[in-house]
């Protein structure tokens, strides 16, 4: 016997999912809910770190700590890069622009597991209120972001425990997600739509998640250990009691230095998506780009000891992992060659997304230099816990991921919205980011060379100088926030009309209406089989009936 | 025999788009299997590791027996045999006859769990007597924390498909497979950590 309710007996007042903006503090299962609550969570952490960062460079501007204390520096500094990591980067590039835009670009309604997929963002803003109560409670952590014991051990214990608990939660969440995207990239795809005809995005979140649930899982069992070493007085990690520091880093660096390519190849999908649009040309080398991915990935798991080279590492060790890294610079030089080769000779459109995609190429090509420098022996022996190490890893992360955030915010506002940005504003905004960030990380290079210290509050007086330039910038960086939090406010209301297709797309996210329905597309989803196939004068193309191939051979 | 409250149908129609693919859940729980064998990864790179460079200390005691391990991975070997052969009964829509053996499976589990704490209680070390003695149980410990996770999936189960009709059988054998495949996997972990604490 079937029961089958009519349709008229459901008055919508008894609905269990909210509407309108009540769904965004919803337990919603829509993945463009969620992925704007990941976004809208991920930028509330973002401004918190900042402040951070403007307290450490306000500290930084003296020689002596005159600004705070020296333990509260330290905690300052191990929120901010605990914040900056776990709360904005990983959370904003995977789960925000991932869980937005891969249904879209697989041909699905929603991903694999939609309840998981809700769990997991749940998981973030408890973890994130947790971390940073623990320094009005307790007294944060003070062991810095990687938490090497013996220091994470002798320093308080309370703070470093509710350290290890967000974080576990966050990488639980992490996970979750990362299983999602599995599942939705290579289960998902609608009838038709081969692999190797899916966006770039897609092959940068495959490689991620593969490295999410390969590697968050070490981190969460070291953690376990650390906490053992903490609450119960085991020695896993404690010299004294017969332990070893050295499998603590081992463990650590085998999540933390894929957490890396967990940050920065979402960035690098986000930006073979932007680019092809607004050069109108092909996204150039697409099988290169793909097998780069997963070079990439194959590689970033084999070369976590490059950042224990002072630790007591044998010759053979050393070696295995120089060589190892350098490798790791031929696919990143893969895709920045064929980013460069897409944009040559294309119509640029310069707007905001562009700027700061080219933005990202530059600061990011400058921190994959300082990489594979950091990588020989000799020299990382002499940088080893300098500035320079600071500098490196500010351009890999801010100068490379946060910059492809602001770059995709420009890009895809108008499909969230139906709205367009302000473009003046939003040139205002790279402006002071990128001579922002220059201005605060360039010389940091200086500073690490003539061999001050990170994560110390006091230095010595020669560096004064090169710091208040380096805290200059950082109060750029900050003002930068203005224009972009006015701009994004304001345009919501009046922006002007986006249309379906501002930008001429072709990506299967804008062959739909701007903000898109609940179900993505009314009717079946598109069969886009090339997704960059511009190379048309504009005016030829009637985007109501061409698919990208039609496009891609009509073109020249 | 399918009844939809007019909220559960409302949901359907807006945000659950399950239905319209198929089903994937034992392919997320695979690829999460994957994830929880890294975290044994972790934990067995460590122990080989102290084995490798860290020395026991002088006067420390570290001795395992090999009897009681030896009958605990009996157990769950044979236990993986009787959760299969539960999972065939209730696909013939023999419901009695499932419940039987999984009742056997987790009766086997506890057996495991209890066996584990003789051998816990009689050892000579504690947690924190010396590195390897931490090692030992923080592995043996978080072994069986997913024997005691999986015999409450098999008891949750064993409740739940009591009648044919019942939210599990033989049409929605999905939760006893997910049970299933997890209860392998703890089984095989288990065989991987007998080897490498008792018998290296």
């Amino acid at each position: 016997m079937t029961i089958t309710a009519p349709q008229t007996s459901a008055p919508p007042s008894v609905s269990l999912q909210p509407t309108g903006w009540l769904r965004y503090l919803s337990f919603s299962v829509d993945h463009k809910v969620i992925g704007l609550q990941y976004l809208v969570c991920g930028f509330a952490f973002y401004l918190i770190g900042g402040a951070m960062a403007g307290a450490i460079r306000t500290e930084l501007l003296s020689p002596v700590s005159d600004f705070m204390p020296r333990d509260v520096y330290n905690q300052i500094l191990t929120l901010h890069g605990t914040v900056m990591i776990f709360l904005w980067i990983v959370p904003v590039v995977n789960g925000a622009f991932g869980n937005y835009l891969i249904p879209f670009y697989v041909g699905a309604r929603d991903m694999a597991y939609p309840r998981l997929n809700a769990v997991a963002f749940w998981l973030i803003p408890p973890a994130g209120l947790m971390l940073i109560s623990s320094y009005f409670i307790t007294g944060a952590a003070q062991s810095g972001w990687t938490a090497y014991p013996p220091l994470s051990i002798t320093t308080p214990a309370a703070g470093q425990i509710i350290w290890i608990l967000s974080v576990l939660l966050l990488g639980g969440s992490s996970i979750f997600g990362g299983i999602n995207f599995i599942a939705t990239i290579l289960k998902l795809r609608r009838p038709g739509l081969k692999l190797m005809q899916l966006p770039m995005y897609c092959w940068a979140m495959l490689g991620t998640s593969i490295l999410v649930v390969l590697s968050t899982p070490v981190l969460a069992g070291t953690l376990i250990m650390l906490s053992f070493d903490i609450v119960a007085h085991t020695g896993f990690f404690n010299p004294g009691l017969g332990g070893n520091v050295v499998v603590y880093q081992h463990l650590f660096w085998f999540y933390s230095h894929p957490a890396v390519y967990i940050m920065v190849l979402p960035a690098f999908g986000l930006v073979s998506e932007i680019l092809p649009v607004h050069c109108r040309k092909p996204l150039f080398g697409y099988t290169t780009m793909v097998y780069s991915i997963m070079a990439i990935v194959g590689l970033g798991l084999v070369v976590w000891a490059h950042h224990m080279f002072t630790s007591g590492t044998p010759p053979w060790m050393r070696l295995f992992f120089t060589i190892a890294t350098a490798f790791i610079a031929v696919p990143t030089g893969i895709k920045f060659f064929n980013w460069l080769a897409t944009l040559w000779g294309g119509r640029i459109s310069l707007n905001s997304a562009v700027l700061f995609s080219c933005g990202f190429i530059v600061n990011f090509v400058l921190g994959g230099i300082t990489g594979v420098a950091l990588a020989q022996v000799p020299f990382d022996v002499h940088v080893h816990d300098t500035y320079f190490v600071v500098a490196h890893f500010h351009y890999i992360v801010y100068g490379g991921s946060v910059f492809v955030i602001f770059a995709s915010i420009y890009h895809w506002y108008p499909k969230v919205t139906g709205r367009m940005l302000n473009e003046h504003l939003g040139r205002l905004h790279f402006l002071l980011t990128f001579v922002g960030f220059n201005l605060c990380f360039a010389p940091q290079h200086w500073l690490g060379l003539n061999g001050m210290p990170r994560r110390v509050a006091e230095y010595d007086p020669q560096f004064a100088l090169v710091n208040q330039i380096s805290s200059t910038g950082a109060l750029l960086m900050a003002i930068s926030t203005l224009p972009f939090l006015w701009n994004v406010i304001a345009s919501a209301f009046n922006g002007a009309i986006a249309g379906d297709n501002p930008w001429r797309a072709l990506t299967p996210e804008w062959l739909t209406s701007s903000p898109p329905p609940v179900e993505n597309w009314k009717g079946e989803p598109p069969l886009v089989t090339h997704p960059y196939g511009y190379g048309t004068p504009a005016d030829e193309i009637d985007l109501n009936s061409a698919s990208g191939s039609d496009l891609w051979r009509s073109g020249q | 025999m399918t009844s939809l409250t007019p909220h559960e149908q409302r949901i359907d129609h807006t945000d659950d788009h399950a239905a319209e693919h198929p089903d994937h859940r034992m392919f997320g729980l695979a690829t999460f299997l994957v994830a929880d064998a890294m975290t044994f990864a972790g934990f067995f790179a460590a122990y080989l590791t102290f084995k490798a460079v860290n020395p026991l200390l002088p006067g420390a005691i570290y001795e395992l027996e090999l009897p009681l391990p030896t009958l605990n991975t009996v157990l769950l070997l044979v236990s993986s045999a009787t959760f299969h052969r539960a999972g065939l009964n209730l696909r013939r829509g023999q419901n009695e006859r499932c419940r039987l053996w999984l009742m056997l499976t987790a009766l086997l589990g506890l057996a495991f769990l209890a066996s584990q704490m003789v051998e816990y209680f009689t050892l000579p070390f504690g947690l924190t007597d010396n590195l390897y003695a931490s090692t030992f149980y923080a592995l043996t410990g978080f072994h069986g924390l997913h024997v005691t996770l999986g015999t409450l999936m098999i008891l949750i189960v064993w409740w739940q498909c009591r009648t044919p009709s019942g939210r599990i059988s033989a049409s929605n054998h999905f939760p006893l497979e997910a049970a299933e495949l997890y209860w392998h996997f703890v089984d095989g972990i288990w065989v991987i950590l007998f080897v490498i604490l008792y018998l290296i």
